[in-house]
């Protein structure tokens, strides 16, 4: 007899449908797996015959087939556990078939036929919907997570048995389990108001969260710098849903997800600096998304920018620009998102201290120089000098909360939608210079300003256009409808270029 | 132009010849090897080297001659008259003087400005208007073309006078070699020296020995920034020993960089606080106000090349009160935003006011983001 039940293999962070189609004849006793499948898929035998038995339902003792289609495609992953043991069910007669027409099938198995909880939940129900299936079987720790895909009837169940009883028509549908949505999320760990003795940064810091611009943070071990940027994602506006959809559907599928609902936070990923380019942009023999893509609407925290791989942030360059990362393999091509705000911190030489107590000899500043002044900080908008603070800062400096910061950033973040529909661009940062010169209302005396700072010293053409955007984004936060000279003027302290080549030599 | 004698050029070769073995003695003694004073019998006894005393028994000018024209460097032997009579007051002057450039230029009559290589942004920011000032003035900038005080006291130079650079490799190689574009520039204006031959590589003794000849063919020597060990005292000392002026640019006393300078002026060295201070030791206090205005036509550079001023400028006088209120802090020390604002309100209108004094030329911003006083203000 055969059957046939549809699961969904997840391929970067899109799924493929894939058909499970199993074969039973007579002939020796014997359990075959084929279609491309991976260790994970072949070890699923033996779970499969274990949980189907201890589950109280016959094994048959024949030549079973089973076939994962289409053959191309690799299938990786234990969700096909369940898949497989409803395929051999339904075609030793335990099932009917037709039951399974409209049903997605995905879960892990226990052997005692308990069903685990899965990665990519929600990946899997947008699947469903998208090949127009009505329902979707899967293990009930991740029922919450798919019912966040409307039109799905989402069949949460916990053990084989009851997978089975619930195709047979047999037990009602399962209800979903009371979890809360996740939806803002508990920002009370980090906030802006611990940041103390920085006053004077928070304006900065402000601007690059209102313009999404991508943000340096230099200055000596110990003054805070990480401090502030674990809190950069609290300054953002709330995830809207379809983006809270976004991040939870990457999350879930490697697994950082552990809730039950969306992920409420913006996501914050610091990965260390010994990580390898495909580590942060994506790849890998079956290729995985990178932590580029795991801070996707959130935040990229590099920490010691100098310290990093050159050629892992030579990856980082295009992703930053397209907003994706296109991984090719052999077999594939896949896309990731990477709509991330990237913040790098660094000190301002190798022995940390800088300025007069710097003990760094002149190659070893030379060398973090180039390093700094590679053409990844070209794609930086804002620089920002964090000091040591002095005591009494430290003591009678308080930031604002990160709820008063959040309210004026998401008032320019409205002004630059407003300002930017019907473009690709979504925030100051992502304005091309034709933008720039068409939408960004620059005021004639703004543009003298900035050429008086051209003759004076050689600003670049790409550093101007970034001076331009900044004061775009701080005329934002000022309420003004046009660029001034003045909020130029403010831009050019946020700038990254460095002092001129010929005198740090 | 080459006026050399065979014995002058054979001397600087057979002292390339035994680079090695003085390198050897250099690291053994640490000090500088008095051997540039001997004879070349001597050298050859103390050195044993069969191969040198081979080839200099063999050498030929010829060839020494026509590798010079092929790289195109000018060269005098201490036999002409021609020779820098600065160096002739050395105990050691070198045998031949490799010259890419202006050999006018090696009159001694400048003013040496030397420092650390990695200096801090006040030490960069002094050297380079010490350097534009003194140029501006008509004075020849003599330095080392070595990284930071050096390359910044020639880059000031560059922009409104001449300048001279001695070199511790051949005058036809750039170092460091990043220092190419600044090489070209001095031999096309200024002037390029060495005393050794074409194509030399370094060599650590070669760097104290350079700096005698920094001193020598300059009227005095100005110590920008540089720690208690620096070379730039080795320049000071050689200054000293040939009755030169010595001056020294006075810092933070917590700063490493002015540690140099300061002990300097612990010992007796001149404060330099100006450019200004700098002409008064070299033609007399109180002349320099008749010579700060030099003639625009000769030194070419317009309006800014004429008078070197005290630094910091005072502030002009249409400053309100406001810029000139922020001005201070930043005169002060406190140059970057964190500092200069506690109010987070207040942070779009300091940035402001900071973008104006930029544009103003009132103050200057340095790696690392943070703002310091320009010294040149025009």
């Amino acid at each position: 007899m055969l059957s046939q039940v549809t699961s969904f293999a997840i391929d970067g962070v899109e799924t493929r449908r894939v058909t499970v189609e199993a074969d039973i004849r007579l002939g020796l006793p014997a359990f075959n797996v084929v279609g491309l499948a991976d260790k994970s898929v072949r070890e699923a035998r033996e779970r499969v015959r274990a949980a189907i038995t201890n589950s109280g339902f016959e094994f048959p003792q024949k030549r079973i087939t089973v076939n994962l289609a289409p053959a191309y495609l690799r299938k990786e992953g234990p969700h096909f556990d369940l898949t497989l043991a409803i395929a051999v069910l339904a075609a030793s007669g335990q099932i009917e078939s037709d039951r399974l027409r409209d049903c997605a099938v995905a879960g892990e198995l226990a052997l005692d036929g308990t069903l685990r909880a899965i990665r990519g939940a929600l990946a899997l129900a947008e699947g469903a919907r998208h090949h127009g299936l009505g329902r979707l079987l899967l293990p009930s720790a991740r029922a919450r997570e798919a019912a966040l895909v409307p039109d799905l009837e989402v069949l949460g169940v916990t053990t084989l048995q009851h997978a089975v009883e619930v195709l047979r028509g047999s037990a009602p549908t399962p209800e979903l389990p009371d979890a809360p949505l996740g939806a803002a999320g508990d920002r009370d760990d980090f906030d802006l108001a611990d940041v103390r003795g920085h006053n004077g940064l928070v304006a900065q810091i402000e601007v690059a969260v209102a313009g999404g611009h991508h943000l340096f943070l230099q200055g000596p071990p110990g003054t805070g710098k990480t401090m502030i940027a674990r809190r950069l994602p609290t300054l953002l506006p709330p995830l809207s849903e379809s983006e809270a959809v976004e991040v939870t559907k990457i999350h879930s599928i490697v697994g950082l997800h552990q809730g039950d609902g969306l992920v409420g936070e913006r996501p914050f990923r610091s990965p260390h600096h010994l990580i390898s380019p495909s580590g942060l942009v994506g790849g890998g023999a079956t290729p995985r998304p990178g932590e580029i893509t795991l801070a996707h609407r959130g935040v990229l925290f590099l920490d010691e920018l100098s310290e990093f791989n050159r050629a892992a942030l030579e990856a980082l360059r295009q992703p930053l620009e397209d907003g994706r990362v296109v991984v090719v393999r052999a077999q594939r091509v896949l896309t990731f998102p990477t709509g991330c705000m990237l913040v790098a911190a660094s000190n301002p030489c190798p022995c940390g201290d800088g300025g007069d107590r710097c003990r760094c000899s002149a190659p070893e500043l030379a060398r973090h120089q180039r390093r700094l002044s590679g053409p990844l900080l070209d794609r930086i908008d804002i620089s920002v000098t964090v000091p040591r603070p002095t005591a009494a800062k430290l003591r009678d400096e308080r930031a604002p909360t990160s709820a008063e910061v959040r309210a004026r950033v998401a008032a320019a973040r409205a002004r630059q939608v407003l300002r930017l529909r019907g473009t690709p661009a979504t925030c100051n940062a992502h304005m091309t210079a034709a933008m720039l010169r068409e939408l960004a209302q620059i005021t004639p005396s703004a543009r003298r300003r900035l050429f008086e700072l051209h003759d004076s010293e050689g600003l670049s053409a790409r550093g101007h256009h970034r001076v331009l955007r900044v004061a775009r984004t701080i005329a934002d936060l000022q309420e003004s409808r046009e660029v001034g000279p003045e909020h130029v003027q403010a831009a050019l302290i946020l700038r990254t270029d460095a002092a001129p080549a010929a005198l740090a030599a | 132009m080459i006026d050399t004698c065979a014995d002058c050029l054979r001397r600087t070769e057979l002292i390339a010849w035994l680079a090695g073995r003085i390198e050897h003695e250099w690291r053994l003694r640490c000090g500088r090897p008095q051997l540039l004073a001997l004879p070349d019998t001597e050298l050859l006894r103390w050195a044993k080297d069969p191969d040198a005393e081979r080839r200099y028994s063999a050498f030929a000018a010829g060839f020494a001659i026509d590798r010079l024209v092929a790289t195109g460097l000018g060269a005098v032997c201490r036999c002409s008259p021609a020779y820098p009579a600065g160096l002739r007051e050395l105990c050691d002057p070198p045998a031949v003087i490799h010259i890419a450039g202006d050999p006018a230029l090696l009159a001694a009559d400048g003013v040496a400005l030397v420092g650390a290589r990695n200096p801090t942004p006040y030490g960069l920011e002094i050297a380079r208007a010490l350097g534009r000032a003194l140029g501006a003035a008509g004075v020849t900038v003599v330095s080392g073309m070595a990284m930071g005080v050096d390359s910044a006291a020639h880059a000031g130079a560059l922009e409104a006078g001449r300048t001279v650079a001695v070199l511790a490799t051949g005058a036809d190689r750039p170092y460091p070699a990043r220092a190419r574009t600044l090489h070209r520039r001095i031999a096309e204006t200024g002037c390029v020296v060495s005393e050794l031959p074409p194509g030399f590589a370094p060599r650590r003794w070669a760097f104290p020995a350079r700096n005698r000849l920094i001193a020598a063919l300059s009227a005095g020597t100005v110590v920008v920034e540089g720690g208690e060990r620096s070379g730039s005292l080795i320049t000071a000392d050689f200054a000293a020993e040939l009755g030169r002026f010595v001056g020294a640019v006075p810092g933070p006393v917590t700063s490493r960089m002015s540690a140099g300078p300061h002990a300097l002026l612990k010992a007796g060295a001149e404060v330099i606080r100006s450019a200004e201070d700098t002409l008064d030791l070299l033609h007399g206090a109180g002349a320099a106000g008749g010579l700060g205005v030099a003639d625009p036509v000769v030194v070419g550079k317009g309006p800014r090349a004429l008078a070197p001023r005290p630094e910091p400028a005072p502030p002009p006088p249409d400053l309100p009160p406001g810029l000139r209120r922020l001005l201070d802090e930043v005169e002060r020390g406190r140059g970057s935003l964190a500092e200069l604002v506690s109010d987070p309100e207040r942070g779009f209108a300091v940035s402001r006011d900071l973008g104006e004094l930029e544009l103003r030329g009132l103050i200057r911003r340095v790696s690392g983001g943070r703002y310091i006083r320009s010294a040149d203000a025009a």
